[in-house]
């Protein structure tokens, strides 16, 4: 049975994937489409920075992650590399864990 | 290319946790392996795991993991537009289409979009799917959490938001609030979906 859902869901998210790589372009034009295009992922990636730093299933939790975005963020703002960025926040959360 | 090696370490290790998790679930070694190079879109494999472990049916698993895939077929629409791939390369690019990919290539600077997208896209793969086998492999003997890798990852999502909050911010704001209020009414996963609704004021407006 896991196998089942595994190829199902593989052969589902290829299709999508392909699918967007495979659309004529002609359909592509309409502005109303590109602009929900460009604004997606913005909306998605907000959502994917709450989700993963405050869900815990279906509960909101404050714990170590939140230490880690201030920190992350703070990297963002003086503009340092990103690698610096996702170490510092790593050990940032380690760090809160250890205490 | 610094920035797409970066994210694809952060986010890549973070695979060693869907090995254990799909390893807690049931899944064996070859099948949590299978699923990351198959499937390879976290959040869908996450999901599988998640409702097949807690004994749901296979129908239920696979829909809300493709639904949750559905996003990279969106991608691939705004990607075809600045990264050219011909036939097999089509192929190769579609299944390497992911949030990672995607969000460095379109914050890439002009012409350099191919670049972000192929590199982030291949070091994620091979790393995801590495960590994968060892997050399987040793299931519950690593601890991602005790890392802090889940905590980086958040901050790297907000790395690759951070470029667009200037232009879009409130497209941001609501979609995160969106999704704080969908986490406690919906499945894991779901919520991300949801926050997708926050685009629709914009686009009305016009």
């Amino acid at each position: 049975m896991i196998w089942a859902g595994v190829l199902l869901t593989a052969a589902g998210c290829f299709g999508f994937k392909l699918a967007g790589w495979t659309v004529p372009s002609t359909v592509l034009e309409r502005p109303l489409l590109r602009r929900g295009a460009t604004l997606l992922p913005v909306a998605l990636l907000a959502a994917l920075v709450v989700t993963q730093v405050l869900a815990e299933g279906r509960s909101l939790v404050v714990d170590a992650r939140v230490v880690s975005l201030a920190v992350g963020a703070l990297c963002l703002w003086r503009r340092l590399p990103f690698l610096v960025v996702v170490v510092a926040a790593a050990a940032a959360a380690a760090l809160v864990r250890l205490l | 290319m610094r920035r797409s090696l970066s994210l694809g370490v952060a986010v890549g290790l973070y695979g060693a946790s869907f090995g254990a998790a799909a390893a807690a679930a049931g899944f064996s070694v070859v099948q949590a392996c299978a699923t990351s190079l198959l499937v390879f879109t976290g959040a869908s494999q996450f999901a599988l795991a998640s409702v097949l472990g807690a004994g749901g049916s296979v129908g239920a698993g696979v829909a809300s993991s493709v639904l949750l895939g559905g996003r990279n077929g969106l991608y691939a629409v705004i990607l075809k537009e600045s990264v050219p791939a011909a036939r097999w390369r089509r192929v190769v690019a579609a299944q390497v289409t992911i949030d990672e990919s995607t969000a460095v290539a379109t914050t890439s600077p002009r012409g350099l979009e191919p670049v972000g997208f192929w590199w982030t896209g291949l070091t994620v793969y091979a790393v995801w799917n590495l960590s994968t086998l060892v997050g399987a492999a040793s299931a519950s003997a690593i601890d991602p959490k005790a890392f802090g890798l889940d905590g980086a990852v958040g901050a790297a999502f907000l790395g690759l938001l951070w470029p667009r909050l200037r232009d879009h911010g409130r497209v941001a704001l609501l979609g995160a609030l969106l999704a704080l209020v969908a986490v406690p009414l919906t499945p894991p996963g779901v919520p991300v979906l949801v926050a997708g609704l926050a685009v629709l004021p914009s686009l009305v407006k016009r």
